[in-house]
């Protein structure tokens, strides 16, 4: 296991290579999944007639 | 094809059947494909483990490539055929694409520090790839930068229709110049020079990176059109509320 | 022409900016040459003219020109049609060895390169130490670089 993790050496460039590829991925699919989410739930509340919404809050 | 799917609601019905097929795919390319990048594939014979660098920058690198070109196309459509949905598309593909152009450069960096021996040479290849990042950031920002949203798309649809003689470049350069960066390992002449054993984790993690990219870009997009409607919508009430 | 649909007319108009810019990017380029080559070759080296200027020379470590117990350390490039002896006290990269491709920056009086910085160039084969071993011990290894960009 140590091994594997010590990569010959490398550990210093490997592992930072796939934790910042990981990182900027998440990110980007979580930012655009949350904004999606977000603008669908704001059109639904505009599908809602006026007296719905007066109703609802 | 492009005309039959430049209608919104056909295109979302299609959209809705290929992003749960997409994101399927992506688990079923990247598993394998990371288990074989780390525990089944073998260092290679002059780099030892920093190969294992490769099966997240060369798929990265040709994922920037291949969204620009995307990008480029549809703002070739977007000019000529005013289809407001390859605006949105070119406008949704941008941030992924600048995210594998972006790990592809400190990646890069990363391999090169152990192996060349710098961390960043002003050679052909490395150069006209910072350009291609400078170009997904500087889109991104034009687009947004005008008050009618339609300007913007016309103003980044130019830019990104300039900016494709850098694709080109980026893929010949180590052909056409001495750069410290070495030729094409894979898409080249005479067929690719990686051993079986260490294709098989590039091209799964190449396949997972488009699944993504193809996911990632669909949800984008439905985001971006809701947006739309929402901004259409609300217009609408407001010159519906003057006359009330 | 002024019967073309609007839409062939955007279509040739983008289709002519974009011939004409590839056209001047091309140009631009081919004017740029000497900037845009990160390095020379051993045997161009001689063309250039002698002056304080850093340079970049590329090629392929000579087999057996190399002394690293000597300071400054010693080694010979070569491009397969001239040689360059080169001088440099400073770290070596791991991939420097010889046979490798190597680019050295510094200065060149004209017999000796003195290099201020050694980076290693290496080529565009992967594979397994087991297959190049074999391929060695086969005789089939390619000591030629696989492509002219290969050092």
């Amino acid at each position: 296991m140590t091994e594997f993790l010590q990569m010959g050496g490398y550990a210093a460039f490997i592992w930072p290579s796939w934790g910042l590829a990981v990182l900027v991925l998440l990110g980007v699919t979580v930012s655009s999944l949350r904004h999606g989410r977000r603008i669908q739930k704001e059109l639904e509340q505009s599908e809602l007639k006026p007296e719905q919404k007066k109703e609802q809050s | 094809m492009f005309d039959y799917l430049a209608n919104p609601a056909r295109f979302q019905r299609i959209a809705n059947v290929i992003r749960p097929l997409a994101w399927l795919i992506f688990i079923i390319t990247l598993l394998p494909g990371l288990y074989y990048a780390f525990f089944n594939s073998p260092a290679d014979y002059q780099q030892g483990e920093t190969v294992r660098i490769m099966y997240i920058h060369v798929p990265s690198a040709w994922m920037a490539l291949m969204g620009y070109v995307l990008m480029a196309l549809m703002a070739l459509f977007y000019l000529v055929w005013k289809h407001p949905l390859a605006d949105i598309a070119a406008r949704s593909m941008a941030l992924p694409g600048a995210a594998f152009a972006f790990i592809t450069l400190v990646t890069g960096s990363l391999w090169g520090a152990p192996m060349w021996g710098t961390w960043w040479v002003w050679d052909a290849r490395l150069t006209s790839m910072l350009i291609l990042l400078f170009l997904y950031i500087g889109y991104m920002v034009l687009v947004d930068s005008f008050d009618r949203e339609d300007r913007g798309s016309k103003a980044g649809a130019v830019l990104l229709l300039v900016g494709v003689i850098n694709i080109p470049i980026i893929k010949f350069s180590v052909d056409w110049w001495n750069t410290l960066h070495q030729g094409a390992s894979v898409i080249r002449v005479g067929g690719p020079l990686i051993d079986a054993s260490m294709l098989i984790p590039l091209l799964l993690m190449a396949a997972a990176a488009k699944w993504w990219f193809i996911a990632i870009t669909l949800i984008r997009m439905r985001t971006l059109m809701g947006e739309r409607r929402l901004q259409s919508r609300l217009a609408s009430r407001r010159e519906g509320g003057a006359h009330d | 022409m002024a019967k073309m649909s609007p839409k062939a007319r955007r279509g040739l108009g983008i289709l002519a900016v974009g011939a004409v810019l590839a056209v001047a990017v091309g140009l631009t380029l081919s004017a740029l040459e000497d900037t845009v080559v990160y390095f020379y070759d051993p045997s161009t080296l001689a063309d250039k003219p002698l002056d304080d200027r850093l340079i970049r020379v590329g090629g392929l470590v000579v087999e057996g020109s190399v002394s690293t117990q000597t300071t400054p350390i010693q080694f010979s490039l070569s491009d397969g049609a001239a040689e360059v002896k080169v001088v440099y006290s400073g770290i070596l990269p791991d991939l420097f060895r010889e046979g490798q491709g190597i680019i050295a920056e510094g200065r060149f009086d004209g017999q000796v390169f003195t290099a201020e910085t050694v980076l290693a160039k290496h080529d565009e084969t992967y594979m397994p130490k087991e297959i190049a071993d074999s391929l060695k011990d086969k005789g089939l290894w390619k000591d030629q670089p696989q492509s002219d960009n290969a050092y």
